[in-house]
């Protein structure tokens, strides 16, 4: 076994490759932890798992049922366990936006897939992991990476409102039956960002009113220090981080 | 006794069949476990989560098809993936019992297997022609990518469909280093473990690779198990020792389990942290250190695993054991049925006095 030093945090992310995924990858690494990321599209993960020097890419969708496994595999096999997990891959649903009556059931689905049923599978496959750290007396979180949309109605971001309201839930629920086990599930909204996602849903949208990923990926990264940090008992609360 | 056929697993469905300090039995359902296990007690569970071991691959001096299935490995670090043992099998899948598998091409020193982009090259062939120790030659990472792309679980041909990777993790898997799963953690799903935890009772963890149990093959059955690397972490070696020391019992889920606790308190009756490799049978005559029962599937006369539960309870308890299950239609096997088997009352102790927790052992290497 590799003794690691106590503090070094061993941190997954999830669509890991552009925007806020990207930014937290690069500032976990600044920080000294350990770091695994997931995205889609091979190309993408080697140029970023070279460009972040010492990351770990892999490919995967976490859409994707028979993905997950072997993301899972992948995560633990070579970080030797987890303390930390961003969901943060995300999909906007239809693009451009679009009124509910008129959004393809299909980009519902495509939403609820890689918004809720994929960060609901990744963290049950990884929930052993994440409660080894906690009985190593360490204090694993899963971060879910939320939006204002998850908590006001507004009009044409159905699927990715519906989506990301559910995933708000599903981690509150989780959060309270994992206590006993030592793991925290958060939700953190980051706010609105200059990142292709945001370019997607408000195409040509006035850049400089948008807060860059690497300002929000330092302050997520703060909250996660925090929240595992061994000692004092975190005081933070988590849900209304912005 | 019937083996289970269907991989479900949890302990919604199954039995549990409870033999009792003085060899008394009763029948239960599994979800029952926690009213059996007091105050105070600790159940020790293993942790490993389940390698895709097995890997289609291609010899290439002869261009045969074979199947390669890891089998062990000498260290549990992350990284320590570029040298396997393996057993090689000739073409075909689980749908052929190992027993009726043919064999492999001639297997040399320095012969190269194709496992999807992976090159695999024979570093040594053991006093047996189809066990081997193989080398990757790729990166940390590239070897994790193709084991999750190109490796499936071990399959069992009384299984009635393949095995996905989530039908081998427990619940509490973590990190993947079994070659087969410690399906005796099946029966510790979140609410079990909480119902537990109610009854002030701690589930801690040890991390052993379970090794491959069975080939087909008599020989290579007769080297089974191979070493067996495992992790005792700290918190667990403190929690075991201080546990004992109140007088609460050590429960044991999995073989694996017991074979690493009584491993690592060999020496001075206490259980060492660190890494080992669990070596040595558990049978009849062994005198058990640590575990004061143990949670397990339900397996026949003959094999290792009867073997090790002789440890813990008198022949005739485990011959009306094994009557009872097959009269109640118990299954074995990786997703069957579950037994709590307490240790007999009669087994004394030996008299070791405990005092604190030994340093840790160092994980570089193993101990001798």
């Amino acid at each position: 076994m590799t003794h690691r030093p106590p503090q070094q945090l061993r941190a997954a992310v999830t669509g890991g490759t552009s925007g806020l995924g990207r930014a937290l990858v690069a500032e976990l690494l600044r920080r000294g932890a350990r770091v695994a990321f997931v995205a889609r599209h091979a190309d993408a993960v080697r140029r970023t798992a070279d460009e972040l020097h010492g990351s770990h890419g892999i490919v995967g969708d976490v859409s994707s049922k028979d993905d997950i496994y072997p993301l899972a595999l992948q995560i633990t096999g070579t970080l030797g366990g987890l303390d930390v997990l961003v969901n943060n891959a995300s999909s906007l649903g239809p693009a451009p936006l679009a009124l509910l009556a008129d959004t393809d059931c299909e980009d519902l689905e495509q939403a609820l897939a890689t918004n809720l049923v994929g960060p609901f599978r990744l963290t049950k496959a990884l929930l052993g992991s994440l409660a080894a750290s906690a009985r190593e007396g360490r204090h694993p979180i899963v971060v879910n990476i939320s939006s204002d949309a998850a908590v006001t109605p507004y009009e044409t971001w159905g699927a990715y409102g519906a989506s990301k309201a559910a995933l708000l839930h599903l981690g509150r629920i989780w959060d309270g039956e994992l206590r006993g086990e030592g793991v925290r599930v958060v939700s953190i909204d980051p706010g609105d960002m200059d990142t292709p996602l945001h370019e997607l849903a408000v195409p040509g949208a006035d850049r400089g009113t948008l807060k860059r990923p690497e300002d929000a990926a330092r302050e997520i990264v703060d909250a996660i220090v925090a929240l595992t940090a061994a000692s004092p008992a975190p005081t933070i609360e988590p849900e209304v981080l912005q | 006794m019937k083996p289970a056929v269907l991989p479900r697993h949890g302990p919604r469905r199954a039995k549990l069949l409870v033999v009792d300090a003085r060899g008394r039995i009763t029948h239960h359902a599994a979800a029952d476990l926690p009213r059996f296990i007091r105050r105070g007690d600790l159940v020790v569970a293993n942790d490993a989560a389940t390698l895709p071991a097995s890997l289609a691959a291609t010899h290439v001096r002869t261009g045969e098809p074979v199947e390669i299935r890891l089998a062990s490995r000498r260290s549990l670090a992350p990284d320590a993936v570029t040298a396997f043992t393996a057993v090689v099998f000739g073409a075909g899948d689980y749908r052929t019992a190992t027993e009726h598998r043919p064999s492999p091409p001639a297997l040399s020193v320095g012969d190269t297997l194709i496992v999807g982009p992976l090159r695999a090259t024979i570093a040594a062939v053991h006093d047996h022609p189809r066990l081997v120790d193989i080398r990757f030659a790729a990166s940390v990472e590239e070897i994790w990518a193709a084991l999750a792309r190109h490796g499936r679980p071990i399959q069992y041909s009384y299984i009635q469909e393949p095995l996905a990777m989530w039908d081998t993790w427990t619940s509490i898997a973590s990190q993947p280093v079994a070659f087969e799963a410690p399906s005796a953690g099946f029966i510790l799903d979140w609410s079990t473990m909480r119902a537990l935890r109610a009854r002030h009772a701690r589930v801690v963890t040890i991390t052993h690779a379970a090794g491959i149990s069975s080939t087909g093959d008599p020989d290579l059955d007769r080297m089974l198990p191979l070493d067996e690397p495992y992790v005792i972490p700290p918190a667990t070696a403190a929690l075991i020792n201080r546990s004992k020391r109140r007088g609460g019992r050590v429960i044991a889920v999995g073989t694996t389990v017991v074979r690493a606790l009584e491993h690592a308190a060999r020496r001075t009756g206490h259980v060492r942290a660190g890494c080992g490799v669990a070596t040595g049978r558990i049978e009849a005559q062994t005198g058990l250190l640590v575990v004061d029962g143990i949670v397990s599937g339900m397996h026949e006369p003959g094999t290792s695993h009867y073997e090790l539960l002789r440890a813990f309870q008198e022949d005739d308890a485990l011959e009306t054991m094994a009557v009872e299950a097959e009269d109640h239609d118990y299954r074995t096997h990786e997703f069957g049925d579950a037994v709590l088997i307490e240790r007999f009352a009669r087994v004394e102790r030996l008299g070791l006095d405990v005092h604190g927790d030994s340093p840790l052992n160092e994980c570089g290497g193993t101990i001798a």
